[in-house]
């Protein structure tokens, strides 16, 4: 018998994951999503974020998440070269297919090695002081080492949810995927917006990973299981929706917890990576996909 | 009139809620050369990507030479004589022109060609198409009209018995488009029927023996290029009322 | 009178060469690198099959492998079956995954695929993880058999199969290449809506492709457990195995079925010198930055670098 306890536990924590989740994933609907552009690298950037947050905090003291926001113009920066790098080698080539998904194969290949060069495989973690303690509200208890990931998460997901839908460019961003002739007749170059959206897109990692390892302590190869994750969520979700993504997520995570919580932690890992076959499976064109 | 080597019947295609084609008929006579005209938007690319498989019609039936191949794959109709060329060229582009042509010859008339004589039949397809002298030239390097000819060239070498030629003229000289024309006529002088999609009205008009003009998905007039020029309604759909 | 290729004439020497090799070679540690060098150039010869020459990538070619692996082990220990029913359980079982997993995906866009690939290696890794009876997260020991033929040594006749499996391989690859088959491929690879409208069928063409490969992997996993005598699943699973699979056609060119060939020797003869001189995490790095280096800067690899020198001049 299933205890209630565990299970509405469980399922708080599942949303608090979830949550989190959107925040890695949103950087990945866009490019992904949007731009068409399989950024299998995703997840090193948010492990590079997790390590920016280590070093600034562990060196000044600042908490994590304004250590995050702070370097997010400095990956906006390495998404734009990134951008240019793949624009001029792939795509403007029509080799994205085979090439352009090596090429990113190969980048997240290089930031773990070299993270690992660098730092080595020992786990890392932040100090601030909400870590540690937490609310209990009934017999739900509720660290803040997930409470505040999720409400930045919601912040950020909700803020790039705005940013597209409210503004010129990022309506722009839009229409790169689905409507090109708007977009001439809007004036806007299409490299120009890609560029733009995928320095955003890697902007998000950087606060992502400080969330990252707020939750919990982290090494270079964690990126990796994050892969499945992320994917899943987007694929799920039917590529590039924003609330669907979120969605989405909020799924994974519950899935997730319930998996770790009912069957053990070792079987987590398969959950977003049996989502995500089962997805493609069965409905490609995920919840809120169109078609 | 002869018998159909293309029947099309009440075929109706919806992406969502947007109705592409809506119960149009249309037949096709062996060895006939057929004109199919529209504004954009009209119906006629939905059409022949269902006639060639690419799409699947929701409702009604396409038969081929008596067979009903409607919920057939691309490769498959291709194979039973139905080849088509693209708007925008999709040559195989790590290929030469010859292998170019090997493709279909080897896959899509496999059971109809000497297959010891590949390489003479892909030659004579290029001689007969004016693309010989670039036999050994790689594929992506084509001029836009050649380019044009060996999408016309590699539709032949499936050896069809009806070839829908989409738009293959659009952005070429008057010269271009006149070699074009020497082409596809010279080919339905071997007996082969011919679905022309195109927006150059006059060549359209000096190639089709018959003209179907698609309007929002719907068939609004069929008849002889000269029927055509004067049927109001065709008129009407293209410039408005 | 038909003429010998001079293809299989090589063939015959490598097979000579490696048998001269073994009878007067003591030191065990060139063969242990030979093993690894061809073991690392099968599987970059099976993902060039599906990868290069039909242009889907596979990036969880570790997973193939590690699969291959665990089938030697988990019969191994239930029947104690002989090396080559080994090989040939592991090749038939990830040929299936491979047909599966095309069935499932190859019909969507080609990055799904990819992705699935991906997915795949990881909830094999956690069942193995999970499976006590291949020895879970723990790992497995592994008992190297006592006979080896007439080999001076087991690892002797261990690199002697890996030898033979490798050239099976590219002979396999070769023909598909050059066939009728490997120009349906390159069709598809080409233009797939092209290719389908060319009479290939495509979806059969693909699922060959993945299942050949999937073959080659499952084949190549096989005589792991007993060259190391104990596998766990971080080893087995190693991205390491998928990087260098995807890196080494890459770099020696994918198009051609001997640029796998060129660039697993020419990188994996490289990673043995470097792992020995310099350091095992700097050679992993190195194959990082040639692998984005090439497909960056020579898209078409060794062998397109090759050509175009010969290009210009004639």
């Amino acid at each position: 018998m299933i205890s209630a306890d565990l299970f509405s536990n469980a399922v708080v924590s599942g949303i608090l994951l979830g949550g989190f989740y959107a925040a890695v994933a949103v950087g990945l609907a866009i490019t992904f999503g949007q731009l068409d552009i399989v950024n299998i690298a995703h997840p090193a950037f948010v492990i590079v974020g997790s390590y920016t947050a280590w070093i600034i905090n562990t060196r000044t003291g600042l908490d994590p998440v304004l250590a995050g926001i702070l370097v997010t113009p400095i990956f906006f920066l390495v998404g734009v070269a990134i951008y240019r790098i793949y624009y001029a080698a792939f795509e403007r080539t029509g080799q994205e297919s085979l090439s352009g998904l090596a090429f990113f194969f190969g980048l997240m290949f290089i930031i773990e090695v070299t993270l690992i060069l660098v730092y080595g495989v020992d786990y890392r973690l932040v100090n601030a002081a909400y870590i540690g303690e937490s609310i209990d509200i009934g017999f739900v208890g509720i660290p803040y080492r997930m409470l505040v990931p999720f409400i930045v998460a919601v912040l950020l997901t909700g803020g790039v949810y705005l940013y597209l839908s409210r503004t010129f460019t990022g309506r722009a961003i839009l229409a790169v995927a689905q409507d090109r002739l708007a977009l001439q007749l809007m004036g806007a170059d299409p490299v120009r917006v890609k560029q733009f959206a995928f320095g955003l897109a890697i902007a998000t990692t950087a606060i992502a990973g400080s969330l990252l390892i707020i939750i919990g302590p982290v090494e270079p190869s964690v990126g990796r299981l994050y892969i499945g994750r992320v994917f899943a969520i987007v694929v799920l979700a039917g590529m590039g929706s924003i609330p669907g993504m979120v969605v989405a997520a909020l799924i994974i995570g519950v899935v997730e917890t319930m998996v770790g919580t009912f069957m053990g932690p070792s079987w987590s890992p398969a959950v977003s990576f049996g989502v995500l076959l089962l997805t493609l499976a069965v409905r490609p064109a995920g919840l809120f996909g169109r078609q | 009139m002869s018998t159909p080597v293309l029947e099309v019947r009440a075929l109706v295609k919806r992406f969502g809620g947007f109705v592409a084609l809506n119960g149009v008929d249309l037949h096709v006579g062996a060895g006939e050369r057929l004109g199919l005209i529209g504004p954009n938007g009209s119906g006629k690319t939905t059409m022949i990507n269902c006639i060639s498989g690419a799409l699947y019609n929701d409702e009604g039936s396409i038969i081929f030479e008596g067979r009903d191949i409607t919920r057939m794959a691309p490769h498959q109709r291709t194979r039973l004589g139905v080849a088509r060329s693209f708007q925008i060229p999709k040559p195989f582009r790590s290929m030469t022109v010859l292998e170019n042509l090997r493709v279909p010859l080897e896959y899509a008339a496999w059971n109809r060609a000497e297959h010891r004589h590949i390489t003479d039949e892909a030659m004579a397809v290029l001689e007969s198409i004016g693309l010989k002298h670039c036999a050994q030239q790689n594929s992506a390097g084509l001029t836009q009209v050649d380019m044009r000819k060996l999408e016309l060239a590699r539709a032949l070498a499936a050896k069809p018995r009806l070839l829908v030629s989409d738009e293959a003229m659009a952005g070429l000289s008057n010269a271009e488009v006149d070699e074009i024309l020497e082409i596809l006529l010279a080919l339905n002088k071997r007996g082969v029927a011919v679905i022309m999609i195109e927006h150059i009205m006059r060549a359209v008009m000096r190639f089709s023996q018959r003209v179907v003009v698609l309007d929002a998905g719907e068939k609004i007039a069929e008849g002889t290029p000269d029927e055509i020029v004067r049927n109001p309604d065709v008129e009407r759909a293209y410039l408005g009322e | 009178m038909k003429k010998i290729s001079p293809f299989w004439i090589v063939v015959v020497a490598v097979i000579i060469a490696g048998l001269v090799f073994t009878s007067t070679v003591k030191n065990e540690y060139y063969f242990n690198a030979a093993y690894v060098v061809l073991q690392a150039l099968l599987m970059a010869v099976a993902w060039n099959v599906l990868g290069g020459f039909t242009g889907y990538v596979n990036f969880g070619s570790a997973g193939f492998f590690a699969v291959g692996a665990y089938t030697a082990i988990a019969l191994d220990k239930a029947f104690g079956l002989p090396l080559p029913l080994l090989i040939l359980a592991s090749g038939t079982v990830c040929g299936l995954i491979g047909l599966a997993l095309g069935y499932l995906t190859l019909r969507l866009k080609g990055v799904y695929f990819a992705i699935a690939t991906l997915a795949m290696a990881i909830v094999f890794e956690t069942l193995v993880v999970n499976w006590a009876y291949v020895g879970g997260a723990k790992g497995a020991y592994i008992l190297t058999p006592d006979s080896h033929l007439w080999f001076d040594s087991y690892i002797q006749m261990l690199f002697m199969v890996m030898l033979l499996l490798a050239l099976a391989a590219i002979a396999v690859s070769r023909y598909l290449n050059s066939s009728r088959l490997g120009r349906g491929l390159a069709a598809i690879r080409d233009d797939e809506v092209a290719a389908e409208c060319a009479g290939v069928p495509t979806l059969r063409l693909k699922l060959i492709s993945a299942t050949v490969m999937g073959v080659m992997m499952g084949v190549a996993g096989a005589p792991y457990p007993f060259f190391v005598t104990f596998v766990d699943p971080v080893s087995a699973f190693n991205l390491f195995i998928a990087v260098n699979s995807i890196a080494m056609p890459m770099i020696g060119g994918t198009a051609h079925w001997i640029g796998p060939v060129i660039g697993a020797l020419l990188v994996g003869s490289l990673q043995e010198i470097i792992t020995v001189t310099v350091s095992s995490e700097l050679n992993i790095l190195f194959v990082g930055l040639m692998l984005v280096g090439f497909i960056t800067l020579a898209p078409q690899g060794i062998v397109g670098l090759v050509r175009k020198f010969r290009g210009r001049k004639p």
